[in-house]
């Protein structure tokens, strides 16, 4: 059985609209989705650039996945939908309310409740134990949708963790229950350096959201015109109680896995330099460079502003407070049992 | 005040609370039309409607994770696991997810999560359904792991377990659910967690249990009276939070210990109980502490239950040998 995969696209890597495309996004908007994929990608050189000098955590960049990134996270209203993480997603976080100071205080190791992801910001933790984010967002958007509310969930997987358990239970249960919550699955052809190919027999993963009775779509995720749209209508679609989307971007990690790994060992340079001429931010840079929207100046302006952000929050996130011995025990439970309050005090020196 | 079975204590306690609150909402496999395999959930479908009384797919991970989503929508999940045994399948969402959320999100999200779950053995039930894997769940810091023994129990520390902001796995003991009736208050009451009961008082030795084996331990007390040795009987109630408290005082009065459990001998919570014993009522002990538990092999089909189990005779034995030391 050979399935129709139809790719949703917009925008041409060289910058022209594809033959018949309409974009619905204006001017305005799409120059802050460039603003926006801009800050991720000068936040990754930041970020690693502050890892090699031993003043930030392991560091895993979305480079070369910005259009996913900022194309989804920009289909919601930060007032009333949320965002349920893997962990390649730090602009979608930042840009739906989680302040870039806390991310940042956060991977300096400046963990207290300070850098903690503020009341009122509709994000869950970054989830490292992949796919088990998943039913965390089925169940939140089930909850939302008894309690009448009017609210969407996005939640984002990759191509490897896709090959979890909890993915297919996840799916299932939100199909079931016509959960309000949009899968977006970046399919950056890599899981630390297992290809996508190992994941699936099949030539698509948005293929199986048909075994889980909702619509499955594929876009170029290096598109974020394109990125913006369905994830738009995976949205309306969720809003309006026609239940889940599963979305597959297909992008390409244009970097390493984290901050250890070392993709000379697996990857073709042949592919990175490929994907480099599919670049999610180049496009948009030419796209509007041929409508007379950016040029130079602009560029340089728009660059200049943005880094002066990241340094700002960088400045402030290493004022943060520094890790305190007694918040070993903090937040395991409402009211510590008596026995862990005793291992606290011997820990701490009080008796 | 009515007579009431562990599992009519169990349907009360969760029906009353749903009253009360419209936040809790019972999910997972069964529950709804049948009640769940035990009807612990009967009837809750009829009173209080299919959107807080869920029948789920079959699939543990998501019974859990999903209960955390929705309990950070606002929601009050019970959700049901049908057999103790079955958590493997859901396990990375108990002890590393649903245990630690409060903690990853440094105090932003709780999560208010019971899960019930029946166990034991006893009862001849297939491969996996009686497997007493409470002591798992001890290695994860931020779950609370109750064991009732009896009808009473059943449903204070069921109404403790759904109202505490923190999830609890809820063990029940699926021998006992209908083996007798005791008075259970039909109003609102809870037993709180991290206190042990004395339901017995001796002089010559503490028979340590929780759960079904609370029942084994007051047999073997009246069979051990017939002897002459006055065993006091504690009930440990919760493993987390643990009443070490009245642990040791019940030790330190008698000097003599032999801790009762379903799950196999080694690494059991039972090993936890010694050790503490060993630690905080050393200088009390008149004797080596003993335990009675099931052998270290896998929980056997039926027909070999009865040599597995902790027994009666097991546990007289193992007093009358400590007791005479």
């Amino acid at each position: 059985m050979t399935a129709v995969i139809t790719k949703h696209s917009i925008l041409n890597p060289d910058g022209t609209l594809v033959k018949g495309a309409k974009p619905k996004v204006g001017d305005e908007l799409l120059l802050e989705m460039l603003r926006w994929m801009l800050m991720s990608r000068i936040y990754d050189e930041r970020a690693i650039a502050l890892q090699r000098q031993g003043k930030y955590g392991v560091f895993s960049p979305a480079l070369g996945q910005e259009a996913s990134v900022v194309g989804s996270a920009m289909a919601l209203d930060p007032a009333r939908d949320w965002i349920v993480p893997q962990y390649r997603e730090l602009m979608a976080v930042v840009r739906h309310g989680y302040p870039l100071e806390r991310v940042a205080a956060n991977g300096m190791g400046r963990i207290s409740d300070a850098s903690r992801i503020p009341d009122g910001v509709n994000v869950l933790p970054n989830q490292v134990a992949l796919a088990a984010q998943l039913p965390h967002a089925t169940g939140l958007a089930w909850g939302l949708k008894l309690q009448k509310k009017d609210s969407v969930v996005m939640t984002y997987v990759g191509d490897g963790g896709s090959s979890e358990g909890d993915f297919h239970e996840a799916l299932n249960l939100a199909g079931v229950m016509r959960a309000p919550v949009v899968f977006f699955l970046q399919n950056n052809q890599w899981a630390i350096s297992t290809p996508s190919r190992r994941q699936t027999a099949t030539p698509s993963f948005a293929l199986r959201a048909a075994g889980y009775g909702f619509p499955g779509v594929t876009v170029d995720g290096n598109d974020v015109l394109a990125v913006y749209e369905v994830a738009t209508e995976a949205v309306q679609r969720a809003r309006a109680g026609d239940g889940p989307t599963l979305i597959e971007s297909l992008t390409y990690r244009m970097s390493f896995h984290n901050t250890t790994d070392n993709p000379s060992l697996y990857e073709d340079p042949k592919e990175r330099e490929e994907a480099k001429r599919r670049d999610p931010i180049e496009r948009v840079i030419k796209h509007l460079a041929k409508r007379g929207l950016w040029g130079s100046e602009i560029d340089r302006e728009t660059r200049a502003s943005v880094r002066a952000e990241i340094d700002a929050a960088l400045e402030r996130a290493a004022t943060f407070p520094a890790a305190e011995p007694g918040q070993l025990f903090e937040h395991v439970y409402a009211e510590l049992p008596e026995r862990v309050r005793k291992q606290r005090a011997e820990f701490l020196g009080e008796s | 005040m009515s007579q009431r079975n562990i599992i009519e204590a169990i349907n009360n306690a969760i029906d009353e609370e749903m009253k009360r609150d419209p936040r809790v909402m019972v999910l997972g496999l069964d529950v709804g039309k049948l009640g769940g395999v035990f009807r612990a959930t009967s009837g809750l479908l009829d009173k209080h409607g299919p959107e807080r009384v869920v029948d789920t797919p079959l699939a543990e991970a998501s019974i859990v994770g999903a209960s955390l989503g929705l309990a950070i929508s606002g929601m009050v999940p019970v959700a049901e696991i049908q057999f103790l045994g079955f958590t493997a399948q859901g396990f990375h969402q108990i002890g590393p997810q649903l245990a630690k959320y409060r903690a990853r999100s440094r105090g932003r999200y709780h999560c208010q999560v019971t899960i019930r779950a029946p166990f034991g053995g006893g009862i001849t039930s297939p491969e996996f359904h009686s497997d007493a894997v409470e002591a798992q769940f001890v290695q994860s810091p931020g779950i609370k792991i109750v064991m009732p023994s009896n009808a009473y129990d059943a449903k204070g520390l069921l109404l403790e377990a759904i109202r505490d902001p923190d999830p609890v796995l809820y063990c029940e003991p699926d021998r006992l659910y209908r083996l007798g009736r005791m008075e259970v208050p039909d109003e609102d009451y809870t037993v709180p967690f991290g206190k042990a009961a004395v339901i017995r008082e001796g002089d010559d030795i503490t028979l340590v249990a929780w759960s079904a084996a609370v029942e084994l331990c007051t047999r073997a007390a009246d069979q051990l009276a017939a002897e002459g040795i006055s065993a006091t009987v504690v009930d440990l109630r919760t493993l987390v939070p643990f009443d070490v408290e009245t642990l040791v005082g019940a030790v330190a009065k008698t000097g003599r210990c032999v801790v009762v459990h379903e799950a196999p001998l080694s690494a059991g919570f039972g090993a936890e109980v010694v050790a503490t014993l060993a630690n905080e009522a050393f200088y009390d002990l008149d004797a080596p502490i003993a335990r009675v538990c099931a052998y270290d092999v896998p929980y056997p089909a039926g027909s070999f239950e009865a040599w597995y189990l902790p027994s009666v005779e097991r546990v007289v034995a193992a007093a009358r040998s400590t007791a005479s030391r």
